[in-house]
C-alpha cells in the first residue's frame, strides 16, 4: 500500500508526515493525467479566487480614501512595485505584472497550505521547478534580447586578474545554470520540511503524556512556517528581481 | 493502516516522497501554468492598472491640496499685513489729528493772546489818556482857582486886583 511505505510504525505511533503531499484526483478514478482535475487544481484555484478577491474585489470602490481590503491591495502593489524599482531598475517596471504574479501565487499558496487538511502546492517541486524555469528562462531571453552577445559580460569578470578570467567564468556559468535549482529548491524544501515536522509532532500526539508539548511544539512550528511563507515569497520574488537585474544591466 | 487511504491511493504505488512521483508532475505543470495565466490577466489587465490609477489620484489629490494649502497660507500672510498697514496707518492718521488740533488750539491761543494784550494795552493807553485828561483838567482848575483866590485876596485886602500882574505872579508860582 502507498501510505504503508511512508508511515513507519512505532510502538503504536503512526506517521504519515508526507501524505499531505499526495496528489489526488477530486472526482474519483485512478489516472491522473495532466488535465485531471486534482486537489492541486482545487488549491490554485483558491489561491486564484483568494488573488482575486483581494486585488480585484477588494479595490472595487476606487475609493480615495482606501478601506482595509483596499489598503492591503495596495500595500501588495507598493510592496512589490518598490521591490522591482529599487532592485531591478527603473527599465524593470514593465516586468512589474509577471513579478507581482508570481508573487501573489506563491504567498497564497504558502498561507492557504498552512490551513489544516488543505493542500500546499508549493511544496512540490514540480511546481516550484516551473516557477523557476519560467524565471530562467525570461532573464535569460531578455538578456541575449537586450543585450545580445554582451549579456555574455556577465561571466566574464573584467575586475579580475586575466589569469583567473577564464576559470572565473566556468564557475558563473556553473552559478548561472544552478539559479533556478536552488531558487526552486529553497521554497519548496522549506515550505515542504515546515509541513512535515509539523505532521510528526503531530503524531507523537497520539501518545497521552507527550500530547500538550506536542501541541505546544505545534503552535511554535505553525508560528515560524507562517513566517516562513511570507519570507519565502518574499525572498523568491527578489531573487527574481537580482536575476532580472543582471539581464537588464549585465555589466558587474 | 493508514487512516486516509483511499481507492486512487491504493490503486497504485505512490514515491515514499510524492515530490519525486513522476505521474504527479504532469498535471501539477499544467494546472500551475494555468494558474498563473489566469492570475497575470487578473493582475495585469484588471487589478494593477486600477490600483496604479488609485494611486496616482490620491497623489494628485494630495499635490493640489498642498498647493491650495499653501495659496491660503499665502493668503492669510497677506490679510495679516494689509491689516498691519491699516494699523500703522490708522495711528499715523491719528497723530496726524492730534498734532494738527494741537497747532489749531495753540494758533488759536496765541491769536486770543495776542488779541487780549492788545485790548490791554489799549485800555491802558485809554487810561492813561483819561488820567492826563484829568491831570490837565486839575491843573487848569488850580490855576483858575490860583487867580480867582489871588483876586479876592487882593480886593479882600483893599488892593485892586491887575489881572495881568496877577496871572503872571500865578503863572510863576505853578512853575515853582
Amino acid at each position: 500500500m502507498a501510505s504503508e511505505a511512508q508511515g513507519a510504525k512505532e510502538g503504536g505511533l503512526e506517521f504519515h508526515p508526507m501524505d499531505q503531499f499526495i496528489v489526488k484526483p477530486l472526482f474519483g478514478g485512478d489516472e491522473i493525467a495532466w488535465y485531471t482535475i486534482t486537489n492541486v487544481t482545487l488549491w490554485m484555484a483558491l489561491a486564484v479566487i483568494g488573488i482575486t478577491a483581494m486585488m480585484v474585489i477588494g479595490t472595487s470602490r476606487r475609493a480615495m480614501i482606501p478601506s482595509r481590503s483596499q489598503s492591503i491591495g495596495e500595500l501588495a502593489y507598493g510592496f512589490i512595485y518598490k521591490m522591482v524599482e529599487d532592485v531591478a531598475g527603473k527599465d524593470a517596471v514593465k516586468f512589474f505584472p509577471y513579478i507581482m504574479t508570481l508573487f501573489m501565487f506563491i504567498v497564497f499558496a504558502n498561507f492557504l497550505g498552512l490551513l489544516p487538511m488543505s493542500f500546499t502546492t508549493t511544496s512540490h517541486f514540480a511546481v516550484t521547478i516551473t516557477l523557476a524555469l519560467l524565471v530562467f528562462v525570461t532573464v535569460t531571453v531578455v538578456g541575449f534580447v537586450k543585450n545580445g552577445a554582451a549579456f555574455l559580460g556577465l561571466f566574464w569578470v573584467s575586475s579580475a586578474p586575466l589569469a583567473l578570467r577564464p576559470i572565473l567564468a566556468v564557475i558563473e556559468v556553473i552559478s548561472y545554470f544552478v539559479r533556478p535549482v536552488s531558487h526552486s529548491i529553497r521554497l519548496a524544501g522549506n515550505v515542504m520540511a515546515g509541513h512535515a515536522v509539523i505532521k510528526v509532532f503531530a503524531g507523537f500526539a497520539a501518545l497521552a503524556v507527550v500530547s500538550p508539548l506536542s501541541i505546544v511544539a505545534i503552535t511554535a512550528m505553525y508560528g515560524l512556517e507562517v513566517l516562513v511563507a511570507f519570507i519565502q515569497a518574499y525572498v523568491f520574488t527578489i531573487l527574481t528581481c537580482v536575476y532580472l537585474k543582471d539581464a537588464l544591466h549585465p555589466s558587474h | 493502516m493508514a487512516t486516509n487511504t483511499n481507492a486512487a491511493e491504493a490503486a497504485y504505488s505512490v514515491h515514499p516522497m510524492p515530490q519525486l512521483e513522476p505521474s504527479f508532475w504532469g498535471n501539477q505543470v499544467f494546472w500551475l501554468l494555468v494558474t498563473l495565466v489566469v492570475i497575470y490577466f487578473v493582475l495585469s489587465r484588471i487589478a494593477l492598472p486600477r490600483i496604479a490609477a488609485v494611486l496616482a489620484e490620491r497623489q494628485g489629490t494630495i499635490t493640489n491640496d498642498l498647493a491650495k494649502a499653501e495659496e491660503l497660507k499665502a493668503k492669510a500672510v497677506e490679510a495679516e499685513e494689509a491689516y498691519n498697514k491699516a494699523l500703522a496707518d490708522a495711528r499715523a492718521e491719528a497723530q496726524r489729528i492730534a498734532a494738527e488740533t494741537k497747532a489749531e488750539m495753540q494758533a488759536e491761543l496765541d491769536a486770543a493772546t495776542v488779541k487780549a494784550d492788545a485790548e490791554i494795552a489799549e485800555k491802558l493807553a485809554e487810561s492813561e489818556k483819561a488820567i492826563a485828561e484829568i491831570r490837565a483838567n486839575a491843573l487848569a482848575s488850580v490855576e483858575a482857582v490860583a487867580k480867582d483866590t489871588a483876586a479876592e485876596l487882593i480886593t479882600a485886602l483893599g488892593g485892586e486886583a491887575d489881572d495881568k500882574a496877577v496871572d503872571a505872579a500865578v503863572a510863576a508860582r505853578m512853575k515853582g
